[in-house]
Protein backbone atom coordinates (compact mmCIF):
# COMPACT_ATOMS: atom_id res chain seq x y z
CA UNK A 1 0.00 0.00 0.00
CA UNK A 2 1.78 3.47 -1.25
CA UNK A 3 1.12 6.73 0.30
CA UNK A 4 -1.33 7.35 -2.61
CA UNK A 5 -3.88 4.25 -1.03
CA UNK A 6 -3.43 5.95 1.84
CA UNK A 7 -4.54 9.22 0.97
CA UNK A 8 -7.70 7.66 -1.06
CA UNK A 9 -8.82 5.98 1.88
CA UNK A 10 -8.47 9.43 3.84
CA UNK A 11 -10.19 11.54 0.99
CA UNK A 12 -12.86 8.57 1.00
CA UNK A 13 -13.57 8.81 4.49
CA UNK A 14 -13.90 12.30 4.51
CA UNK A 15 -16.40 12.33 1.78
CA UNK A 16 -18.24 9.80 3.89
CA UNK A 17 -18.20 11.80 7.21
CA UNK A 18 -18.81 14.31 4.87
CA UNK A 19 -22.35 13.46 3.59
CA UNK A 20 -23.62 11.67 7.37
CA UNK A 21 -22.86 14.41 9.51
CA UNK A 22 -22.24 17.65 7.46
CA UNK A 23 -24.45 18.06 4.51
CA UNK A 24 -28.58 19.97 5.36
CA UNK A 25 -26.24 19.78 8.79
CA UNK A 26 -27.46 16.39 9.13
CA UNK A 27 -25.13 16.08 12.56
CA UNK A 28 -27.82 18.61 14.00
CA UNK A 29 -30.53 15.75 13.87
CA UNK A 30 -28.44 13.48 15.53
CA UNK A 31 -28.36 15.96 18.86
CA UNK A 32 -31.84 17.19 18.59
CA UNK A 33 -32.46 13.16 18.52
CA UNK A 34 -30.12 12.61 21.33
CA UNK A 35 -31.77 15.27 22.91
CA UNK A 36 -35.36 13.99 22.63
CA UNK A 37 -34.24 10.52 23.41
CA UNK A 38 -32.74 12.08 26.99
CA UNK A 39 -36.42 13.56 27.84
CA UNK A 40 -38.40 10.82 27.25
CA UNK A 41 -35.62 8.80 29.25
CA UNK A 42 -36.26 11.30 32.15
CA UNK A 43 -39.65 11.71 32.45
CA UNK A 44 -40.21 8.40 31.95
CA UNK A 45 -38.05 7.28 34.64
CA UNK A 46 -39.60 10.08 36.97
CA UNK A 47 -42.80 8.92 36.06
CA UNK A 48 -41.35 5.31 36.65
CA UNK A 49 -40.29 5.69 39.81
CA UNK A 50 -43.28 7.80 41.07
CA UNK A 51 -45.84 5.36 40.05
CA UNK A 52 -43.03 2.06 40.99
CA UNK A 53 -42.49 3.49 44.65
CA UNK A 54 -46.64 3.97 44.67
CA UNK A 55 -47.00 0.57 43.96
CA UNK A 56 -44.20 -1.02 45.88
CA UNK A 57 -45.15 0.44 48.73
CA UNK A 58 -48.68 -0.81 48.11
CA UNK A 59 -47.73 -4.40 47.58
CA UNK A 60 -45.03 -4.74 50.14
CA UNK A 61 -47.49 -3.09 52.71
CA UNK A 62 -50.27 -5.58 52.07
CA UNK A 63 -47.74 -8.44 52.32
CA UNK A 64 -46.09 -7.13 55.78
CA UNK A 65 -49.14 -6.72 56.98
CA UNK A 66 -51.78 -8.83 55.93
CA UNK A 67 -51.85 -10.77 59.13
CA UNK A 68 -52.54 -8.31 61.21
CA UNK A 69 -54.71 -6.46 59.04
CA UNK A 70 -57.26 -9.36 58.26
CA UNK A 71 -57.44 -9.84 62.08
CA UNK A 72 -58.92 -6.15 61.96
CA UNK A 73 -61.07 -6.61 59.33
CA UNK A 74 -63.05 -4.03 58.17
CA UNK A 75 -62.24 -0.92 55.64
CA UNK A 76 -58.28 -0.76 56.30
CA UNK A 77 -57.71 -4.41 55.00
CA UNK A 78 -60.72 -4.46 52.31
CA UNK A 79 -59.12 -0.91 50.77
CA UNK A 80 -55.81 -2.45 50.49
CA UNK A 81 -56.42 -5.97 49.90
CA UNK A 82 -58.19 -3.88 46.85
CA UNK A 83 -55.42 -1.79 45.89
CA UNK A 84 -53.04 -4.80 46.04
CA UNK A 85 -54.49 -6.94 43.26
CA UNK A 86 -55.04 -3.83 41.04
CA UNK A 87 -51.10 -3.27 41.44
CA UNK A 88 -50.34 -7.32 41.11
CA UNK A 89 -52.98 -7.03 37.41
CA UNK A 90 -51.17 -3.43 36.52
CA UNK A 91 -47.82 -5.26 37.02
CA UNK A 92 -48.28 -8.38 35.40
CA UNK A 93 -49.98 -6.98 32.39
CA UNK A 94 -47.12 -4.52 31.69
CA UNK A 95 -44.71 -7.28 32.06
CA UNK A 96 -46.52 -9.39 29.68
CA UNK A 97 -46.75 -7.49 26.97
CA UNK A 98 -44.06 -5.84 24.66
CA UNK A 99 -43.24 -2.27 25.33
CA UNK A 100 -43.48 -1.36 21.31
CA UNK A 101 -46.76 -2.69 21.22
CA UNK A 102 -47.70 -1.02 24.36
CA UNK A 103 -45.87 1.95 22.59
CA UNK A 104 -48.46 2.04 20.26
CA UNK A 105 -51.28 1.59 21.87
CA UNK A 106 -50.89 4.82 23.82
CA UNK A 107 -49.91 5.98 20.33
CA UNK A 108 -52.78 4.84 18.35
CA UNK A 109 -55.68 4.14 20.68
CA UNK A 110 -55.23 6.05 24.43
CA UNK A 111 -53.78 9.37 23.77
CA UNK A 112 -54.40 9.66 20.00
CA UNK A 113 -55.36 13.00 19.77
CA UNK A 114 -52.19 14.01 21.74
CA UNK A 115 -50.33 16.03 18.95
CA UNK A 116 -46.99 15.57 21.19
CA UNK A 117 -45.64 12.65 20.62
CA UNK A 118 -42.78 12.69 23.14
CA UNK A 119 -45.32 13.06 26.01
CA UNK A 120 -46.64 9.85 24.50
CA UNK A 121 -43.79 8.20 24.74
CA UNK A 122 -43.20 9.37 27.70
CA UNK A 123 -45.95 8.36 29.05
CA UNK A 124 -45.95 5.07 27.98
CA UNK A 125 -41.97 4.24 28.30
CA UNK A 126 -42.84 5.81 32.12
CA UNK A 127 -45.76 3.70 32.72
CA UNK A 128 -43.92 0.41 31.45
CA UNK A 129 -40.93 1.06 33.81
CA UNK A 130 -43.21 1.68 36.78
CA UNK A 131 -44.06 -1.88 36.93
CA UNK A 132 -40.05 -3.14 36.67
CA UNK A 133 -39.09 -0.40 39.09
CA UNK A 134 -42.28 -1.44 41.67
CA UNK A 135 -41.02 -5.20 41.52
CA UNK A 136 -37.01 -4.18 42.36
CA UNK A 137 -38.38 -2.08 45.21
CA UNK A 138 -40.24 -4.18 46.92
CA UNK A 139 -37.96 -6.90 46.48
CA UNK A 140 -35.63 -4.72 48.34
CA UNK A 141 -38.30 -3.60 50.95
CA UNK A 142 -38.47 -7.82 50.97
CA UNK A 143 -34.83 -8.61 51.42
CA UNK A 144 -34.11 -6.50 54.65
CA UNK A 145 -33.73 -9.11 57.22
CA UNK A 146 -37.78 -8.98 58.79
CA UNK A 147 -35.61 -8.64 62.10
CA UNK A 148 -34.93 -5.09 61.46
CA UNK A 149 -38.72 -4.96 61.18
CA UNK A 150 -39.30 -6.52 64.35
CA UNK A 151 -37.39 -4.86 66.06
CA UNK A 152 -38.17 -1.26 64.80
CA UNK A 153 -41.62 -2.29 65.96
CA UNK A 154 -40.90 -3.38 69.55
CA UNK A 155 -39.38 -0.20 70.21
CA UNK A 156 -42.76 0.98 69.59
CA UNK A 157 -42.40 2.71 66.01
CA UNK A 158 -45.37 2.46 63.59
CA UNK A 159 -45.80 0.82 60.40
CA UNK A 160 -44.68 4.21 58.56
CA UNK A 161 -42.07 5.19 60.63
CA UNK A 162 -40.67 1.89 60.68
CA UNK A 163 -40.37 1.45 57.17
CA UNK A 164 -38.87 5.09 57.16
CA UNK A 165 -36.71 5.15 59.43
CA UNK A 166 -35.10 1.56 58.85
CA UNK A 167 -36.30 -0.76 56.09
CA UNK A 168 -36.34 1.62 53.34
CA UNK A 169 -33.03 3.19 53.67
CA UNK A 170 -31.41 -0.38 53.51
CA UNK A 171 -33.85 -1.04 50.63
CA UNK A 172 -32.69 1.27 48.20
CA UNK A 173 -28.65 1.14 49.24
CA UNK A 174 -29.52 -2.69 48.24
CA UNK A 175 -31.35 -1.71 45.00
CA UNK A 176 -29.52 1.44 43.15
CA UNK A 177 -27.40 -1.17 40.93
CA UNK A 178 -30.34 -2.76 39.89
CA UNK A 179 -32.66 0.35 39.42
CA UNK A 180 -29.06 1.66 37.64
CA UNK A 181 -29.51 -1.84 35.51
CA UNK A 182 -33.49 -0.22 34.70
CA UNK A 183 -32.22 3.13 33.87
CA UNK A 184 -30.07 1.86 31.17
CA UNK A 185 -32.33 -0.86 29.83
CA UNK A 186 -34.84 2.34 29.40
CA UNK A 187 -32.84 4.91 27.87
CA UNK A 188 -32.03 1.95 25.37
CA UNK A 189 -35.70 1.17 24.79
CA UNK A 190 -37.05 4.32 23.74
CA UNK A 191 -35.09 3.68 20.68
CA UNK A 192 -37.91 1.98 19.84
CA UNK A 193 -39.67 5.56 19.65
CA UNK A 194 -39.43 5.56 16.28
CA UNK A 195 -41.90 2.67 15.36
CA UNK A 196 -44.24 5.82 15.76
CA UNK A 197 -42.41 8.33 13.73
CA UNK A 198 -41.00 9.96 16.49
CA UNK A 199 -37.47 11.50 15.82
CA UNK A 200 -35.35 10.35 18.68
CA UNK A 201 -31.72 9.41 18.25
CA UNK A 202 -32.00 6.15 16.41
CA UNK A 203 -34.65 7.09 14.08
CA UNK A 204 -32.29 10.46 13.53
CA UNK A 205 -29.73 7.70 12.93
CA UNK A 206 -31.80 5.88 10.57
CA UNK A 207 -33.09 9.09 8.36
CA UNK A 208 -29.36 9.73 8.00
CA UNK A 209 -28.51 5.88 6.33
CA UNK A 210 -31.55 6.68 4.01
CA UNK A 211 -30.42 10.21 2.64
CA UNK A 212 -27.05 9.28 2.67
CA UNK A 213 -26.95 5.88 1.20
CA UNK A 214 -24.33 5.72 4.26
CA UNK A 215 -24.92 2.95 7.12
CA UNK A 216 -21.67 2.27 8.81
CA UNK A 217 -20.70 5.74 9.65
CA UNK A 218 -24.09 7.22 11.02
CA UNK A 219 -25.09 4.18 13.07
CA UNK A 220 -21.66 3.82 14.82
CA UNK A 221 -22.23 7.33 15.69
CA UNK A 222 -25.28 6.58 17.16
CA UNK A 223 -24.22 3.43 19.20
CA UNK A 224 -21.00 5.51 20.23
CA UNK A 225 -24.00 7.98 21.77
CA UNK A 226 -25.67 5.78 23.68
CA UNK A 227 -22.38 3.83 24.65
CA UNK A 228 -21.19 7.12 26.03
CA UNK A 229 -24.52 7.84 27.72
CA UNK A 230 -25.01 4.60 29.69
CA UNK A 231 -20.99 5.10 30.55
CA UNK A 232 -21.50 8.30 31.86
CA UNK A 233 -24.90 7.19 33.94
CA UNK A 234 -22.64 4.17 35.36
CA UNK A 235 -20.31 6.47 36.68
CA UNK A 236 -22.87 8.70 37.98
CA UNK A 237 -24.66 5.76 39.78
CA UNK A 238 -21.54 4.16 41.12
CA UNK A 239 -20.66 7.67 43.00
CA UNK A 240 -24.07 7.55 44.82
CA UNK A 241 -23.34 4.17 45.51
CA UNK A 242 -19.97 4.65 47.26
CA UNK A 243 -21.17 8.15 49.03
CA UNK A 244 -24.05 5.67 50.58
CA UNK A 245 -21.70 3.30 51.50
CA UNK A 246 -19.18 5.60 52.97
CA UNK A 247 -22.05 6.70 55.01
CA UNK A 248 -23.25 3.33 56.52
CA UNK A 249 -19.88 1.20 56.03
CA UNK B 1 -57.67 -6.63 89.19
CA UNK B 2 -54.65 -7.18 91.04
CA UNK B 3 -52.44 -3.73 90.44
CA UNK B 4 -49.30 -5.71 91.13
CA UNK B 5 -49.48 -7.44 88.15
CA UNK B 6 -48.16 -6.00 84.76
CA UNK B 7 -49.32 -8.53 82.43
CA UNK B 8 -51.88 -11.21 82.60
CA UNK B 9 -52.32 -13.63 80.19
CA UNK B 10 -55.43 -15.67 79.62
CA UNK B 11 -56.57 -18.59 77.51
CA UNK B 12 -53.76 -17.39 74.45
CA UNK B 13 -53.76 -19.65 71.50
CA UNK B 14 -52.10 -19.58 68.08
CA UNK B 15 -52.75 -21.44 65.62
CA UNK B 16 -50.98 -22.36 62.03
CA UNK B 17 -52.58 -23.57 59.07
CA UNK B 18 -56.67 -23.11 60.63
CA UNK B 19 -55.93 -24.95 64.00
CA UNK B 20 -53.56 -27.87 62.45
CA UNK B 21 -50.60 -26.57 64.09
CA UNK B 22 -51.28 -25.69 67.70
CA UNK B 23 -47.75 -23.33 68.91
CA UNK B 24 -49.93 -21.90 71.76
CA UNK B 25 -52.92 -23.81 73.12
CA UNK B 26 -53.90 -22.20 76.30
CA UNK B 27 -51.42 -20.65 78.22
CA UNK B 28 -52.44 -18.30 81.15
CA UNK B 29 -49.98 -16.72 83.15
CA UNK B 30 -49.38 -14.02 85.39
CA UNK B 31 -46.32 -11.63 85.85
CA UNK B 32 -45.39 -9.25 88.93
CA UNK B 33 -43.61 -6.00 88.80
CA UNK B 34 -40.14 -6.45 89.65
CA UNK B 35 -40.54 -10.46 88.69
CA UNK B 36 -37.90 -12.60 86.23
CA UNK B 37 -39.87 -15.01 84.50
CA UNK B 38 -37.64 -17.45 82.74
CA UNK B 39 -39.09 -20.03 79.89
CA UNK B 40 -37.86 -23.00 79.10
CA UNK B 41 -38.65 -25.96 77.32
CA UNK B 42 -37.90 -28.25 74.66
CA UNK B 43 -37.31 -26.28 71.03
CA UNK B 44 -40.42 -26.20 69.48
CA UNK B 45 -42.29 -25.44 72.59
CA UNK B 46 -43.92 -22.72 71.93
CA UNK B 47 -41.98 -20.31 74.16
CA UNK B 48 -40.48 -17.87 72.00
CA UNK B 49 -43.75 -17.64 70.21
CA UNK B 50 -45.44 -16.90 73.73
CA UNK B 51 -43.02 -13.88 74.66
CA UNK B 52 -43.61 -12.71 71.03
CA UNK B 53 -46.90 -12.76 71.63
CA UNK B 54 -46.63 -10.57 74.92
CA UNK B 55 -45.90 -7.33 72.97
CA UNK B 56 -48.20 -8.95 69.72
CA UNK B 57 -45.27 -9.62 67.62
CA UNK B 58 -47.04 -12.82 67.03
CA UNK B 59 -50.97 -12.10 66.64
CA UNK B 60 -53.01 -14.72 69.43
CA UNK B 61 -55.70 -16.31 67.81
CA UNK B 62 -57.37 -16.50 71.10
CA UNK B 63 -57.20 -15.07 74.39
CA UNK B 64 -56.21 -12.33 76.06
CA UNK B 65 -53.23 -10.20 77.10
CA UNK B 66 -53.58 -7.61 79.73
CA UNK B 67 -50.15 -5.04 79.79
CA UNK B 68 -51.26 -2.43 82.95
CA UNK B 69 -54.52 -4.09 82.95
CA UNK B 70 -55.96 -2.69 78.78
CA UNK B 71 -56.01 -5.61 77.17
CA UNK B 72 -53.87 -5.17 74.12
CA UNK B 73 -55.33 -7.71 72.15
CA UNK B 74 -58.54 -5.52 71.33
CA UNK B 75 -58.40 -4.03 68.09
CA UNK B 76 -59.08 -0.32 69.16
CA UNK B 77 -56.21 -0.40 71.20
CA UNK B 78 -52.74 1.45 69.53
CA UNK B 79 -50.31 -1.50 70.39
CA UNK B 80 -47.44 0.88 69.47
CA UNK B 81 -47.81 3.08 72.25
CA UNK B 82 -47.51 -0.05 74.53
CA UNK B 83 -44.92 -1.06 73.23
CA UNK B 84 -42.76 1.49 73.90
CA UNK B 85 -43.38 0.41 77.29
CA UNK B 86 -41.80 -3.36 76.75
CA UNK B 87 -38.48 -3.17 75.76
CA UNK B 88 -37.43 -6.54 73.51
CA UNK B 89 -34.20 -8.54 72.77
CA UNK B 90 -33.86 -10.79 69.88
CA UNK B 91 -32.14 -13.79 69.67
CA UNK B 92 -30.07 -11.48 66.45
CA UNK B 93 -29.61 -8.94 68.00
CA UNK B 94 -31.01 -6.59 65.16
CA UNK B 95 -29.15 -3.84 65.61
CA UNK B 96 -30.13 -1.01 62.66
CA UNK B 97 -27.67 -1.70 60.63
CA UNK B 98 -27.89 1.82 58.44
CA UNK B 99 -27.20 3.78 61.88
CA UNK B 100 -24.55 3.78 64.53
CA UNK B 101 -24.33 2.60 67.60
CA UNK B 102 -25.24 6.27 69.26
CA UNK B 103 -28.08 6.60 66.68
CA UNK B 104 -29.64 3.01 67.10
CA UNK B 105 -29.93 4.19 70.83
CA UNK B 106 -31.16 7.74 70.50
CA UNK B 107 -33.68 7.15 67.42
CA UNK B 108 -36.61 5.78 69.15
CA UNK B 109 -36.40 8.26 72.69
CA UNK B 110 -36.37 11.24 70.14
CA UNK B 111 -38.97 10.12 67.77
CA UNK B 112 -41.11 8.53 70.15
CA UNK B 113 -40.49 10.21 73.56
CA UNK B 114 -39.79 13.42 72.50
CA UNK B 115 -36.83 13.71 74.20
CA UNK B 116 -33.93 16.01 72.71
CA UNK B 117 -31.02 14.81 71.34
CA UNK B 118 -28.64 15.88 73.74
CA UNK B 119 -30.93 13.94 76.95
CA UNK B 120 -31.33 10.44 74.61
CA UNK B 121 -27.75 10.61 73.71
CA UNK B 122 -26.79 11.91 77.25
CA UNK B 123 -29.06 8.87 78.90
CA UNK B 124 -27.30 6.40 75.70
CA UNK B 125 -24.00 6.99 76.83
CA UNK B 126 -24.58 6.35 80.50
CA UNK B 127 -26.03 3.17 79.46
CA UNK B 128 -22.94 2.42 77.11
CA UNK B 129 -20.58 3.42 80.07
CA UNK B 130 -22.65 0.71 82.40
CA UNK B 131 -22.03 -2.39 79.39
CA UNK B 132 -18.63 -1.01 78.97
CA UNK B 133 -19.30 0.16 75.27
CA UNK B 134 -19.07 3.79 75.33
CA UNK B 135 -15.93 4.00 73.31
CA UNK B 136 -17.80 2.42 70.59
CA UNK B 137 -20.54 4.85 70.62
CA UNK B 138 -20.01 5.67 66.77
CA UNK B 139 -18.99 2.57 65.36
CA UNK B 140 -21.71 0.85 63.13
CA UNK B 141 -23.31 -2.45 63.86
CA UNK B 142 -20.91 -4.50 61.49
CA UNK B 143 -18.11 -3.62 63.38
CA UNK B 144 -19.24 -5.30 67.06
CA UNK B 145 -18.92 -8.85 68.57
CA UNK B 146 -21.95 -10.54 68.89
CA UNK B 147 -21.83 -10.06 72.28
CA UNK B 148 -21.13 -6.62 72.19
CA UNK B 149 -24.03 -6.34 69.98
CA UNK B 150 -26.35 -7.58 72.18
CA UNK B 151 -25.26 -5.66 75.08
CA UNK B 152 -26.17 -2.65 72.90
CA UNK B 153 -29.40 -4.15 72.19
CA UNK B 154 -30.12 -4.48 75.49
CA UNK B 155 -29.62 -0.91 76.04
CA UNK B 156 -31.28 0.15 73.39
CA UNK B 157 -34.64 -1.00 74.25
CA UNK B 158 -33.48 0.42 77.73
CA UNK B 159 -33.10 4.14 76.41
CA UNK B 160 -37.35 3.68 76.23
CA UNK B 161 -37.28 3.28 79.81
CA UNK B 162 -39.18 -0.04 79.66
CA UNK B 163 -41.56 -1.33 82.76
CA UNK B 164 -40.53 -4.62 81.62
CA UNK B 165 -38.00 -6.82 79.59
CA UNK B 166 -38.69 -9.39 76.82
CA UNK B 167 -35.48 -11.68 76.34
CA UNK B 168 -36.04 -14.18 73.30
CA UNK B 169 -33.01 -16.65 73.52
CA UNK B 170 -30.47 -13.54 73.71
CA UNK B 171 -27.70 -15.55 74.30
CA UNK B 172 -28.37 -18.16 71.65
CA UNK B 173 -26.63 -16.92 68.74
CA UNK B 174 -23.81 -16.09 70.54
CA UNK B 175 -19.98 -17.50 70.55
CA UNK B 176 -19.64 -19.70 73.53
CA UNK B 177 -16.98 -17.23 75.52
CA UNK B 178 -19.44 -13.79 74.66
CA UNK B 179 -22.24 -15.35 76.75
CA UNK B 180 -21.27 -14.43 80.27
CA UNK B 181 -20.57 -11.18 79.13
CA UNK B 182 -24.70 -10.91 77.81
CA UNK B 183 -26.19 -12.71 80.92
CA UNK B 184 -23.94 -10.50 83.57
CA UNK B 185 -25.65 -7.51 82.05
CA UNK B 186 -29.12 -9.13 82.38
CA UNK B 187 -27.88 -10.43 85.97
CA UNK B 188 -27.25 -6.48 86.85
CA UNK B 189 -30.51 -5.81 85.40
CA UNK B 190 -32.55 -8.46 87.23
CA UNK B 191 -30.53 -6.57 90.88
CA UNK B 192 -32.36 -3.51 89.87
CA UNK B 193 -35.76 -4.59 90.15
CA UNK B 194 -36.28 -4.75 86.46
CA UNK B 195 -39.41 -7.15 85.48
CA UNK B 196 -38.31 -9.48 82.85
CA UNK B 197 -39.51 -12.47 81.20
CA UNK B 198 -36.78 -14.57 79.74
CA UNK B 199 -36.53 -17.22 76.68
CA UNK B 200 -33.21 -19.26 77.30
CA UNK B 201 -31.63 -22.21 77.33
CA UNK B 202 -29.36 -20.79 80.11
CA UNK B 203 -29.96 -23.41 82.72
CA UNK B 204 -27.55 -21.71 85.15
CA UNK B 205 -28.78 -18.31 84.47
CA UNK B 206 -32.42 -19.64 85.27
CA UNK B 207 -31.59 -21.48 88.55
CA UNK B 208 -29.48 -18.42 89.73
CA UNK B 209 -31.46 -15.44 88.44
CA UNK B 210 -35.34 -16.29 87.93
CA UNK B 211 -38.07 -15.93 90.52
CA UNK B 212 -39.84 -18.45 88.76
CA UNK B 213 -39.11 -20.68 86.24
CA UNK B 214 -41.98 -22.32 83.60
CA UNK B 215 -41.53 -25.21 81.39
CA UNK B 216 -43.00 -25.46 78.64
CA UNK B 217 -44.15 -28.50 75.95
CA UNK B 218 -46.41 -28.23 72.82
CA UNK B 219 -47.58 -24.86 73.52
CA UNK B 220 -48.73 -25.84 77.03
CA UNK B 221 -47.08 -24.94 80.50
CA UNK B 222 -46.81 -28.07 81.90
CA UNK B 223 -45.05 -27.02 85.10
CA UNK B 224 -43.84 -23.83 86.81
CA UNK B 225 -42.32 -23.09 90.25
CA UNK B 226 -39.07 -21.62 92.24
CA UNK B 227 -35.49 -22.56 90.41
CA UNK B 228 -35.34 -24.71 93.44
CA UNK B 229 -38.95 -26.77 92.56
CA UNK B 230 -37.80 -27.15 88.73
CA UNK B 231 -34.62 -28.05 88.66
CA UNK B 232 -34.17 -30.19 92.19
CA UNK B 233 -37.94 -31.86 92.55
CA UNK B 234 -39.56 -31.83 89.02
CA UNK B 235 -42.83 -33.21 88.93
CA UNK B 236 -43.62 -34.06 85.55
CA UNK B 237 -42.00 -37.12 83.31
CA UNK B 238 -41.22 -34.63 80.68
CA UNK B 239 -39.62 -31.99 82.72
CA UNK B 240 -37.66 -34.90 84.15
CA UNK B 241 -36.89 -36.22 80.68
CA UNK B 242 -36.32 -32.67 79.67
CA UNK B 243 -33.76 -31.85 82.32
CA UNK B 244 -31.53 -35.07 82.17
CA UNK B 245 -31.09 -33.95 78.34
CA UNK B 246 -30.00 -30.50 79.24
CA UNK B 247 -28.17 -30.59 82.28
Amino acid sequence: MDSLDIVLIFQDLKDTFYRCFIVEDRWKWLVEGFGKSLVITFFAVLIGLVCGVLLAAIRSSYDKNEESLRMKGGFGFWGLRFLNTVSKVYITVIRGVPVVVQLMIWYFVILVSQKNDVIIAVFAFGFNSAAYVAEIFRGGIMAVDNGQFEAGRSLGFNYIRTMKNIIIPQAVKSTLPTLLNEVIALLKETSVAGYVGIMDLTKAGELIVGRSFESFMPLIAVAIIYLITVIVLTKVFTAIERRLRRNER
Amino acid sequence: MNDNKIIRVTGLKKHYFGGKVKALDGIDLDIERGEVVVIIGPSGSGKSTLLRSLNLLELPTAGQIFFNGTDITDKKVNINSHRQKMGMVFQHFNLFNNMNILKNMTIAPVQLLKRTKAEAEEKALQLLKKVGLEDRANAYPSQLSGGQKQRVAIVRALCMEPQVMLFDEPTSALDPEMVGEVLDVMKSLARDGMTMAVVTHEMGFAREVADRVIFMDEGRIIETGTPEEIFTTPQSPRLQDFLSKVL
